[in-house]
């Protein structure tokens, strides 16, 4: 097998083994990327001369016998709204194309820390506003197992580096399933954590109230690891939550006794297509052949998710996207005018129409007249979420079913319906709104060929249950180790 | 209630955001068929049911007022469209 399709747990081993240097593992990444992501489009910025400098500098010191971190010289591709000091981070948003941040996010420094190379930076929908990545304002990103089809998104250039064999490992952002939900389409391992578990220092904000930073890898031992070394608590983030990280990686091969797994009913309705409902239910027996107990449970409020969702999602982006104003950084417009016109002009020229929608959709939640009926109502309903999730989490331990209600859809299927495309998100945003842990691991595929997800969901704080609920299922099955066949 | 093209007008403006004529157009039905969506939060019944912000107890953070070091004004201002001296440049807002 290529050195580029091993799992990072396997690269870590000979890393650290000495077998093989980064400079070599970087070197085969770049040369991968050289080859095929003119095919994939995952990379918008990839700096071959820097990623091998840090490479270098890691290989010295294992050579004057320091310790290494976590991440022994592997290389970790960066999702294009997490700053990195002095590197373009564009949020795939003309408004921002010239941008270079002063400041470096602190999962990129917790990366670099751990002896990560950060590996460029990947496309997104422009914001982290989309599920197929096809709202970047400067390219598409393909699904490297079947290029006319979309990689998910919003972080389908993470994903979709990740599946190419671009990169071992890399970094993405959930606001309402975008880590997920293009894992499940690109037949990789995606985590969102709990709110709060990773800070979001350095990622450009889209809804603060959602939106966590998580890994992307070929297995669940690569996801731990990559979780080990970003999570944990920073001061510049006041929602990041000071407790105590677990040891992922240690108790990661140890089943879960006793393991109760849920499954909502809901989440098997109308909607949902046949082949991934199939590879779901066979999930399920693989978890009652390993001795688990499936729990049949109800999430009532479930129906509401995808409207309180894009209640909340959206007044916060246009709370959080009105510093865009032409002044400080990003695009300003060149008409000369007024202020209130500058902001507007250089606001009308930068943004994107999928940002434009939701900033227009969340003033109007926010609008006086009708906030009341929109944004408090979206509150109420996501305190009902939250409830929903507290109940059955006193009689499951995990919550299982589909990650995405369908295999990757084509380019251009679902762009001129955005309401189609939210609709998309279904099965992901409760997590988010209720703030707790959830992943999506390779389940299965359909006859054309094409990756199924399956997500577990856990309480907050229970990434180690999730983790090894998920290294159970994988352990049983050998769909993480199917690699999509490029030329 | 359909949402119409004035009122979308009247959003955009209250974001600051310049539409054009076949932007308006576009995104009025778009719009409409969002809000008429969501509109169907109107069925669920929060009685009683306090707000929530936010998924975690968290509320003010506080830490020690300790000065640290913080961006340079070039580092500040290195990505500033216009500036001027150590400001940044806008257009008179008084004559």
């Amino acid at each position: 097998m290529n050195l580029t399709q091993l799992p990072a747990s396997a690269l870590v081993s000979l890393l650290r083994r000495g077998e093989v240097s980064s400079r070599l593992l970087t070197q085969a990444c770049l040369d991968a990327c050289q080859s095929l992501d003119s095919k994939i489009g995952a990379f918008l910025h990839l700096d071959a001369e820097a990623v091998l400098t840090a490479a270098d500098a890691i290989d010295a010191r294992r050579a004057r016998g320091e310790p290494l971190g976590l991440l022994a010289g592997l290389p970790v591709a960066i999702k294009d709204n997490l700053c990195q000091k002095g590197v373009p981070t564009t949020c795939a948003s003309k408004m921002l194309a010239n941008f270079r941040p002063p400041y470096t996010a602190h999962v990129v420094e917790r990366v670099a820390a751990e002896d990560g190379v950060p590996f460029g930076k990947t496309n997104l929908d422009e914001f982290a506003m989309g599920s197929s990545t096809e709202n970047s304002a400067f390219q598409k990103t393909r699904n490297p197992w079947d290029l006319e089809r979309i990689p998910g998104g919003s972080s389908g250039g993470s994903a979709a580096a990740v599946a190419g064999c671009l990169t071992p490992l890399s970094l993405g952002s959930d606001t309402g399933g975008s880590i997920r939900q293009p894992a499940s389409l690109c037949g990789i391992v995606g985590l969102k954590p709990s709110y709060g578990r990773v800070s979001r220092y350095g990622l450009v904000a889209f809804a603060s109230s959602l939106d966590q930073v998580g890994p992307f890898a070929h297995d669940v031992a690569g996801a731990a690891l990559l979780l080990q070394t970003i999570a944990g608590h920073d001061r510049r983030d006041s929602t990041s939550v000071n407790q105590p990280v677990p040891d992922y990686m240690a108790s990661l091969e140890t089943p879960l006794a006793g393991l109760r797994v849920g499954v909502a009913r809901e989440f098997f309705g109308p909607g949902l297509d046949s082949e991934v409902e199939q590879a779901v239910r066979n999930s399920l027996e693989v978890y009652r052949s390993l001795g688990a107990t499936i729990v049949d449970v109800t999430l009532p409020t479930s129906p509401h998710a995808i409207a309180t969702y894009y209640l909340v999602a959206t007044a916060e982006a246009s709370s959080n996207l009105a510093r865009y104003d032409g002044v400080h950084y990003g695009h300003r417009t060149a008409e000369k005018t007024n202020l209130i016109n500058l902001y507007c002009k250089s606001r009308g020229e930068g943004f994107g129409a999928e940002v434009k929608r939701r900033i227009m959709l969340g003033t109007y939640a926010l609008s006086s007249g009708y906030i009341d009926a929109y944004y408090t109502k979206a509150l109420k309903a996501r305190r009902l979420i939250l409830n929903d999730f507290n109940r059955i989490f006193a009689s499951c331990d995990v919550l299982a079913g589909p990650t995405a209600p369908t295999a990757a859809f084509k380019l251009g299927e679902k762009a001129s319906d955005p309401l189609s495309m939210y609709l998309s998100d279904i099965y992901t945003i409760s997590c988010n709104l209720a703030g707790i842990s959830g992943l999506s691991i390779p389940c299965g595929f359909t006859a054309s060929g094409l990756p199924i997800g399956l997500q577990l969901q856990g309480p907050a704080m229970a990434e180690e249950t999730v983790l090894r609920a998920a290294r159970m299922h994988e352990k049983a099955t050998a769909w993480h180790t199917h690699r999509p066949t490029l030329s | 209630m359909k949402l119409t093209e004035d009122q979308v007008r009247w959003v955009a403006h209250l974001a600051r955001l310049d539409l054009s004529t076949p932007e308006i157009t576009a995104l009025t039905p778009q719009l409409a068929a969002i809000v008429d969506y969501v509109d169907q939060l109107a069925q669920l019944d929060t009685q009683g049911i306090e707000p929530l912000a936010h998924a975690l107890p968290v509320h003010n953070v506080f830490r020690d007022d300790e000065p640290t070091p913080s961006l340079t004004v070039a580092e500040a201002l290195a990505n500033a469209p216009r500036k001027l001296g150590d400001c940044y440049a806008v257009p008179a807002v008084m004559d």
